[in-house]
C-alpha cells in the first residue's frame, strides 16, 4: 500500500491487484471462468450470501412441509377462538379482551383481537413469528408469500433477460434501422417511471386480465405481474448488453467469422453471445434483487400479486393497518425481503468482482 | 445551438405523443373486456358506461379514440366516475405535496449521496469504506415502503418524536411542514444515499487511475486538491445524468410509496386511492403526468450537457 506522500492512498486497483496475485504459471491454460471461480471461491462474503439466498429459496419451497410438520396449520387458516399451549399454559391466539381485578383491587383491561406475538419455539413451532388477527401463522404464510414472490421476480427476470437478449442481440449485430426502433422501443420504456408503468399495466389486467393473441389470464393470475415486472426492466438489461454487442461488432474475431460466411445467426449465437455471459450472469443477479422489490412494492400497493394468493408485499400491506398493536405482522415479511435482496446484491457484486474486475457493468435505476 | 435545442424540442413532442398512445393502449386496448365498464369504475351503472363511450368515442376507430381521450385529459374534463371529480384537477391538488417531498428528499440525497461516495472513495479498503459499502447496500436492499413503515412505527406512533404522518401546508406553518416532512424525506432518500454512493465511489476510483489525475499530481498539486478540483468534477457528471432523471421520476408520482406510507396526500396518494378502488381515469392521468416530467427533464439534461460541452451539439 502506498503512503499518502505519493498521493496514491485513495487509490484501489482491484484488476491490478488480481492480475499481481494471478502472474505467472497458476494461470496458464486455464479458462477464463475457471479463474473466475477460483477468484469467486476465495471471496467466501459473497459465498455465503449466495448460500442464504439458497436457504430462502428452500425454505419457501418448504413451506408446505413446514405447514404440515412444524406449525400444523394451513396458510389460510384461521384460528381466532383458538388457544395454544406455551411452556405448558393455554393461551388464547387472539385475545379475547376483558377486564380483570387485581389483588389490590386494581382493575386491568385487556384489549381484545390483539394476535400472539412471536412465540419462537416456546409453543412447539406454533406461532413462531406470532399469528394475525384473524389467529392464521405468519411464519407459514411468509413462507407461502416467499414462494409468490420468489416466483414473480425470479421468472419475470428470466423472462425479462430472454427478451432483452435477444434485442439488444439484434440492435447490436444488424444495427441501422432494427437498432434505431429497438433503442427507441427501450426510450418509450424508460420515459415512464417504472412503479407507475407496473401499477398502470397491473391494475388494467387486474381487472379482467389478458385475453390477446390466444393467451388467456385471468386478473388474479400471478403470471400478469410477473410479466408486467419483467416488461419494464427490459431496457435496464438490454441498453448495456446492446452497448457491448456493438464493441463487439467490431472485433476481429467476429470479421474473421462474417469472412468464413457464418451466418448471422451462429455469429450472434456463438460468437457475441458466449462473450457477454459473463455480464449477463452479473445483470441478471441484479435485476432479480430489483424484480422482487418491484413485486413487493406493486402488490404492496394491491397491483401487483392478487388475493387470496400471499406475497411478502401483501403481507407487509396487510400488517400495517394493525402496526400499534402488532408490529410484526408487517416487521416480519420485510426483513424476509431486505435479507433476500441483500444476499443477491451482495452475491451479484461478488460475481462481477470475480468474471470480470474491471467491468463497467451496473445497473442504473 | 437553436438548431439543437429546436430539434431537441421537436422530438420531445415525438416522445411524448408516443407515450400517450402508449397510454391509451394500457388502459383501453390490452387488458381485456370492455373499456367503458373497466373506466367507470366499481360502482358502474349502464347509463355511466353508455356515457363512457359516447364521450371516449370507444366505438370509432383507434387513432380517434386515443385522441378524444388526450383531449378530455388535457382540457381537464376526464374525471374519475369513483368520486366524479376532474382527474387534472386532483393531480393539480396533490402538486405541492409531491414537490414539498421530492425537493427536500433530494436535497438530502444528493448531498449525503456525494458525501458517502467521496468519504468511501478516499478510505477505499479501510473501515469506514468498509462500512459505508455495508450501510449503502442494505439502503439499497430495502423496500421504501417498509422502511418508512418502521419509521412511521418506531420514530412517530410508538414515541411521538415526530408527527404522526399528513401534510402542512409550507404557507401555514414553515416549521411545522419541515417537521411533518423530515421522516418522508429521509425515507425516500435512503435507497438513493445508498445508490448514490455506490456509483459515485466506482467512478472516483476509475477516475485516479486516469493520466490526467497523474499528471495534476506530477505537477505538485496536494491530493485533496487533485481530488476536489479535478476527479471529482469528472465522477460528477454520470450522478448529474442520475439526478435528473431519478428527481424527475420522483416528482412524476415515483414518490408514490413514501406518500401512501405516510398520508401525505400527494400525486403518488392519488394513485395509490385509485388502485384500491380499480379507478382508471386518475391512473391515466397520473402516468402521462409522469412520463412527462421524465421526458421533460431528460430533455432538460441532454440540453443543459450540450451547453457545457459544445461537442455534444454536434451528434
Amino acid at each position: 500500500m502506498a503512503t499518502s506522500e505519493t498521493g496514491q492512498d485513495f487509490t484501489l486497483d482491484t484488476a491490478a491487484e488480481l492480475a499481481s496475485e494471478e502472474r505467472g504459471r497458476g494461470i496458464e491454460g486455464k479458462s477464463p471462468w475457471f479463474l473466475a471461480w477460483r477468484r469467486l471461491r476465495r471471496n467466501w462474503i459473497g459465498l455465503g450470501f449466495l448460500l442464504i439466498f439458497v436457504l430462502i429459496v428452500a425454505g419457501c419451497l418448504l413451506a408446505p412441509v413446514y405447514a404440515s410438520h412444524v406449525s400444523h396449520q394451513g396458510v389460510n387458516d384461521t384460528n381466532v377462538g383458538g388457544t395454544v399451549t406455551v411452556n405448558g399454559k393455554k393461551i388464547d391466539v387472539v385475545s379475547s379482551g376483558g377486564v380483570t381485578v387485581g389483588a389490590n383491587g386494581q382493575l386491568t383491561v385487556k384489549p381484545g383481537g390483539v394476535p400472539i406475538g412471536p412465540q419462537w419455539w416456546h409453543a412447539g413451532g406454533r406461532y413462531v413469528l406470532g399469528a394475525d388477527s384473524l389467529g392464521r401463522d405468519i411464519a407459514t404464510r411468509i413462507l407461502y408469500g416467499g414462494e409468490n414472490s420468489l416466483q414473480v421476480g425470479i421468472v419475470s427476470a428470466a423472462i425479462c433477460a430472454f427478451v432483452a437478449i435477444v434485442l439488444a442481440l439484434l440492435a447490436g449485430y444488424y444495427g441501422g434501422v432494427l437498432d434505431w426502433v429497438i433503442t427507441r422501443f427501450f426510450d418509450l420504456i424508460w420515459a415512464f417511471p417504472v412503479i407507475l408503468l407496473g401499477i398502470a399495466l397491473g391494475t388494467a389486467l387486474a381487472i379482467n386480465g389478458f385475453h390477446h393473441f390466444g393467451i388467456n389470464l385471468s386478473g388474479s393470475s400471478l403470471w400478469i405481474p410477473t410479466f408486467v415486472i419483467s416488461y419494464v426492466y427490459i431496457p435496464y438489461l438490454a441498453r448495456p448488453l446492446r452497448g457491448q454487442i456493438l464493441s463487439l461488432r467490431q472485433t476481429e474475431f467476429v470479421e474473421a467469422s462474417v469472412a468464413q460466411g457464418a451466418s448471422p445467426l451462429r455469429i450472434m449465437f456463438s460468437e457475441l453471445l458466449p462473450n457477454i455471459a459473463s455480464s449477463i450472469l452479473v445483470l441478471f443477479t441484479l435485476i432479480v434483487a430489483n424484480t422482487i422489490l418491484t413485486e413487493a412494492a406493486l402488490s404492496f400497493l394491491g397491483a401487483g400479486v392478487q388475493p387470496p394468493n400471499p406475497s411478502w408485499g401483501t403481507l407487509i400491506s396487510a400488517g400495517q393497518t394493525t402496526i400499534v398493536t402488532a408490529p410484526w405482522l408487517s416487521v416480519a415479511p420485510g426483513i424476509a425481503i431486505v435479507l433476500t435482496v441483500l444476499s443477491l446484491n451482495a452475491f451479484g457484486d461478488a460475481l462481477r468482482d470475480a468474471l470480470d474486475p474491471r467491468a463497467k457493468v451496473r445497473i442504473e435505476h | 445551438m437553436l438548431a439543437f435545442l429546436l430539434r431537441r424540442v421537436f422530438g420531445m413532442v415525438v416522445v411524448l405523443a408516443v407515450v400517450s398512445f402508449i397510454v391509451y393502449l394500457v388502459f383501453v386496448k390490452i387488458p381485456g373486456g370492455d373499456p367503458a365498464q373497466r373506466i367507470a369504475g366499481r360502482t358502474a351503472t349502464q347509463a355511466n358506461i353508455v356515457a363512457i363511450r359516447d364521450k371516449l368515442s370507444l366505438d370509432q376507430p383507434f387513432y380517434v379514440q386515443w385522441y378524444k381521450m388526450m383531449q378530455q385529459l388535457f382540457t381537464g374534463k376526464l374525471i374519475s366516475y369513483t368520486d366524479q371529480l376532474s382527474v387534472v384537477g386532483q393531480i393539480w391538488q396533490g402538486l405541492p405535496v409531491t414537490f414539498s417531498l421530492s425537493l427536500g428528499a433530494a436535497v438530502i440525497w444528493l448531498f449525503f449521496g456525494v458525501l458517502v461516495g467521496v468519504i468511501s472513495a478516499v478510505t477505499a479498503g479501510r473501515l469506514s469504506d468498509r462500512l459505508i459499502t455495508v450501510l449503502a447496500l442494505i439502503g439499497v436492499s430495502m423496500p421504501v415502503f417498509w422502511l418508512g413503515i418502521i419509521l412511521r412505527y418506531g420514530l412517530a406512533e410508538r414515541n411521538s418524536l415526530f408527527p404522526d404522518g399528513g401534510y402542512v401546508a409550507l404557507t401555514s406553518s414553515p416549521l411545522q411542514w419541515f417537521y411533518h416532512l423530515l421522516l418522508p424525506w429521509v425515507t425516500l432518500a435512503v435507497l438513493f444515499i445508498g445508490f448514490y454512493g455506490r456509483v459515485l465511489r466506482s467512478n472516483i476510483l476509475d477516475t485516479i487511475n486516469e493520466d490526467y489525475v497523474r499528471t495534476a499530481r506530477a505537477k505538485g498539486l496536494s491530493a485533496r486538491r487533485v481530488l476536489i478540483k479535478h476527479a471529482l468534477r469528472n465522477s460528477l457528471i454520470p450522478i448529474v445524468t442520475l439526478f435528473g432523471l431519478d428527481f424527475a421520476a420522483v416528482l412524476g408520482g415515483g414518490a408514490i410509496l413514501t406518500e401512501t406510507v405516510y398520508d401525505l396526500h400527494g400525486v403518488g396518494f392519488y394513485a395509490r386511492t385509485a388502485i384500491g378502488n380499480l379507478d382508471l381515469p386518475p391512473l391515466m392521468g397520473v402516468t402521462l403526468y409522469g412520463a412527462f416530467f421524465i421526458v421533460f427533464f431528460s430533455t432538460l439534461v441532454d440540453v443543459v450537457y450540450a451547453w457545457l460541452d459544445p461537442r455534444i451539439r454536434v451528434r
